[in-house]
């Protein structure tokens, strides 16, 4: 009685009668399922448009000078990825879940100036000063997601205000307590060579490769294993492309996100204390601006902006395309500043691609 | 498939619901039988959807009785009626269209494997049983991986049903499922909505389109204004009755003579 509204030409199979042991229906193959080549399926991977652009970036830069891909040229911008990269994967993570976190930057640096201020000023041993840091950071991240929650205000604007609050006390505070913009000589604290052998120093030993590179990639091959093979990952995906939806079906939105902003501040600010241990010191500017690398590197990627796609190999690939250009310009001999117009093209051109992307996985229906 | 002698999956006896002083529904009686489905017909403005919000546990009934398995009962949230094997497709399908479908049809009860840190999803089985679910459906999905959105609407509320059969749902509750279809599209939905019958469910078909309800209705309860017009068996009822009791027998006439005149006119193009 409902055949006559079967589809045409086959694609639906006949109706069944409605007896209660009828085999189910031998469906016949969707002619629309079929087009999906293996090339097709390769495109729909949210990283692969940062894959083939690391590749033309590196080319590039290798034929302006052949050093930039011996094993020197790659320790030295494997080390700039590095420090961009792990936030980036976090920041994917986010954006994912569909929030953002402008503090991401500025908590770098309230990181190291908050573990050097405990380690000099306070005499603290490293380690404890850094694990107090760590709480002190995700402290904050909880503050960012639970705001962003109970207000439901756009996390771009309760993130700014946060960005700007670190910012006003990495100055104000790091001058009140050392009278100067920096906090230096962290390598005389107690625990500093060995928490700088596993966070800040460096490992094969003529090239230097930087020990944060093994970091990123630890933190990469973490989050890309959450996201594709836990329920964590399938609720991230969940509460970044449809919170209601997610919501309906019992996924904890709320837990989620502020477990996501959480993340994100830890992250950044165990970024933070690498660089500062590394360099001994921090500048109390330190990382204000560097959200923008983070996300840039996150959309070079393939996360779109509204959240519900991307992954954080992309995030990776893109903070490695970051960190090419930056050293790339300089083994080319040509002015640093080119490398803000070159974030900016790359940026215009993946965020094209990625609308295009998401488009057709949308559809047209809804 | 009459439910007489045995106690039906679900009924409500004289339900009302106010809002303030506007009466949203006003004794309301409905019986939801196992292996039968209930088409609930009104026009806009009908109270279709308070009635529904009363069954999912959206809202609670001011007046009357909610019976589930002749057990009375009151919901105190959606979450409730879910668990207590009362599933709901919502017009928006709580569908995420940039997930892929087996991550869509577990999203928040995904099988796992493994223990403490490598406890993790099994994603072999949720995409065997995705596909499988969906093959007694009459679809057959032949990339697990492919994002909801590219499915057409037919489809995505396949999904949404198979979803809510799989997790266990005694009374299956749509909401308007044909509203935004095309014609085939509707057919195939239709056709679902007789699959989940055939499986033992208690089907609730909301629509304000006889012509979708008549062909899979068991029943047919319509609504007008917030009242009871009536309930009837299949065979008590023939499509024209059922049109005309929609739209309260008299306006329709006069609706019917106004379009008879306007597709007489010749159409320019």
């Amino acid at each position: 009685m409902i055949g006559k509204h079967g589809m045409a030409s086959g694609s639906i199979p006949a109706p069944t009668p409605p007896a209660a042991a009828a085999p189910p229906p031998v469906p016949l193959k969707d002619e629309r399922l079929a087009q999906i080549s293996p090339t097709a399926r390769l495109l729909r991977r949210p990283e692969i448009g940062a894959g083939l652009a690391a590749v033309v970036v590196a080319i590039f830069f290798w034929t302006q000078n052949g050093l930039f891909l011996k094993l020197d040229g790659i320790a030295n911008w494997t080390d700039v990825a590095s420090t961009i990269g792990i936030p980036a994967v976090v920041v994917a993570l986010l954006m994912i879940g569909g929030e953002f976190d402008l503090s991401a930057g500025v908590m770098t640096g309230s990181a190291g100036l908050m573990m050097g201020v405990l380690a000099t000023e306070v005499n603290m041993n490293i380690w404890l000063a850094i694990v107090l840091t760590l709480i002190a950071a995700s402290a904050v991240g909880f503050v960012n997601g639970y705001v962003v929650m109970t207000t439901k205000l756009p996390s771009f604007i309760v993130t700014l205000a946060t960005f700007f609050i670190l910012q006003g006390v990495n100055l104000g505070v790091t001058k009140a307590i050392t009278n100067q913009v920096a906090v230096s000589n962290i390598d005389g604290a107690a625990g500093y060579d060995s928490a700088n052998k596993i966070f800040g120093g460096s490992f094969w030993s003529p090239h230097d490769f930087r020990i944060t590179v093994l970091w990123w990639i630890a933190v990469t091959a973490l989050a890309t294993w959450m996201l594709a093979r836990t329920r964590v990952g399938n609720w991230i995906f969940g509460v970044g492309g449809d919170a209601n939806a997610a919501r309906n079906v019992g996924v904890p939105v709320q837990r989620v996100k502020i477990g996501l902003f959480m993340t994100t501040s830890f992250v950044c600010a165990l970024t933070g204390i690498m660089i500062a241990l590394r360099l001994a010191s921090t500048q109390a500017g330190q990382g204000v601006g560097d959200e923008f690398q983070f996300i840039i590197a996150a959309v070079v990627g393939g996360c779109v902006l509204t959240g519900g796609f991307g992954s954080a190999i992309g995030a990776s690939l893109g903070a490695l395309i970051i960190g090419m250009a930056f050293i790339g310009i300089q083994f080319s001999g040509w002015n640093t500043d080119w490398r803000f117009l070159f974030l900016g093209v790359i940026l215009l051109a993946a965020v094209l691609v990625n609308n295009y992307i998401r488009k057709r996985a949308e559809g047209a229906r809804r | 498939m009459s439910t007489n002698g045995s106690t039906p999956l679900l009924e409500v006896r004289n339900v009302s619901k106010y809002f303030g002083n506007v009466v949203a529904l006003k004794d309301v009686s409905v019986q939801v039988g196992a292996h039968e489905v209930t088409c609930v017909l009104g026009d806009n403005g009908a109270g279709k959807s308070t009635f529904i919000k009363i069954l999912s546990g959206v809202h609670r009934h001011d007046e009357g009785q909610y019976l589930l398995d002749g057990e009375e009962t009151h919901f105190h949230s959606p979450r409730e009626a879910k668990e207590r094997g009362i599933a709901t497709v919502f017009q928006d399908l709580a569908t995420v269209p940039l997930m892929s479908i087996w991550r869509n049809f577990f999203l928040g009860s995904e099988p796992t494997r493994g223990r403490g840190p490598l406890r993790r999803v099994d994603v072999k089985s949720a995409q065997d049983t995705m596909v499988g679910e969906l093959k007694k459906m009459g679809i057959d999905v032949r990339d697990p991986d492919q994002p909801v959105g590219t499915l057409s609407g037919g489809e995505r509320q396949a999904v949404a049903i198979a979803r809510a059969v799989y997790f266990g749902a005694k009374v299956l509750i749509l909401d308007e499922p044909t509203s935004a279809l095309g014609v085939k599209q509707s057919g195939v939905v239709l056709r679902y909505v007789a699959q989940a019958r055939d499986r033992g469910l208690g089907v609730i078909f909301i629509t304000h389109n006889p012509h979708h309800a008549y062909p899979v209705g068991d029943r047919f309860v319509v609504l007008n204004r917030g009242r009871l017009m009536g309930t009837w068996k299949k065979g008590e009822i023939s499509r024209d009755e059922l049109i005309k009791m929609m739209s309260g027998g008299a306006e329709l006439d006069a609706l019917t003579h106004e379009l008879e005149r306007v597709l007489d006119e010749p159409v320019a193009g």
